[in-house]
């Protein structure tokens, strides 16, 4: 598992790749968005079209992401969600929580 | 399920790294099944749930305890059973995550994949401690072997 981060105009994209699995992927979803929290991010895009599978820890990860951004004023939001992903998020309805999108530039656009 | 001798036995320490193991050795049987790879990623992830829990709420963490999971096949099932050295729980007691106040927890999702993911799963409770959560999956092409067999004879 790892995360690259990025900015596009005034959206912090985190780039997942691998798994968002307990003991791993979500503590590292956790530590990279305290990262750009701190370091003044508002609004953040999760990339996952690299990520790989995830089970119900990193589940409650994005959960918590999804919290503490909106904690502070912004916005959390998905991009490129693989199939598995998506299903997964559809199991326990939380498609209806999460803002996610198809591409990039609609992403990234849908925060002005 | 009629009784059948187990295809797979691991004992495993409660560490997180090793429900890996469990979910390669298990996928790796159910791929001798030719099973379809959304299937074992689905079973492959309701065993994650349930070796997670084990680690996590039933040995507490504690490496010095192990999980047992034990891998039966039959035609047409697939059971996969999870045992901890805990003090077990009452299932009843989890609480709903598709609950509007519970929608945004973190936690408390696994139970609730592991019976989505599944066609069933049950909870016993041993008389000296632990828990074990049995997993069972019809498998369509798992019962085909069987089927031409019968037909055969």
């Amino acid at each position: 598992m790892n995360i690259s981060q990025r900015q596009v105009g005034d959206v912090t994209i985190l780039d997942v790749k691998g798994k968002i699995t307990i003991g791993v992927g979500d503590v590292a979803i956790r530590d990279a968005v305290q990262v750009a929290l701190g370091g003044g991010a508002r609004d953040i895009l999760l990339n996952l079209i690299a990520a790989t599978t995830i089970d119900s820890a990193g589940v409650g990860e994005l959960v918590s992401a999804y919290t503490s951004v909106a904690h502070r004023g912004g916005k959390l939001k998905l991009v490129g969600l693989p199939p598995k992903i998506n299903d997964i998020l559809q199991i326990t309805q939380l498609i209806t929580v999460f803002e996610v999108y198809d591409d990039e530039a609609s992403a990234v656009a849908s925060f002005k | 399920m009629p009784v059948v001798e187990p295809e797979a036995y691991l004992a495993v320490a409660s560490r997180f790294e090793n429900i890996e193991l469990v979910q390669a050795v298990v996928e790796d049987l159910l791929q001798r099944l030719e099973l379809g790879e959304d299937d074992r990623h689905w079973i492959g992830l309701a065993v994650r749930e349930a070796v997670a829990n084990a680690i996590k709420h039933g040995n507490g963490g504690d490496p010095q305890k192990q999980v047992e999971v034990e891998v039966r096949i039959d035609a047409g099932d697939v059971e996969v059973s999870v045992r901890d050295e805990g003090k077990g729980f009452d299932p009843s007691s989890v609480a709903d995550p598709l609950a509007p106040e519970n929608l945004l927890r973190p936690g408390g999702r696994g139970i609730f994949y592991m019976r989505s993911l599944m066609d069933k799963v049950e909870y016993r409770f041993g008389a000296q401690g632990g828990t074990e959560v049995v997993l069972r999956k019809r498998i369509k092409s798992a019962a085909a072997p069987r089927a031409e067999e019968e037909t055969r004879s």
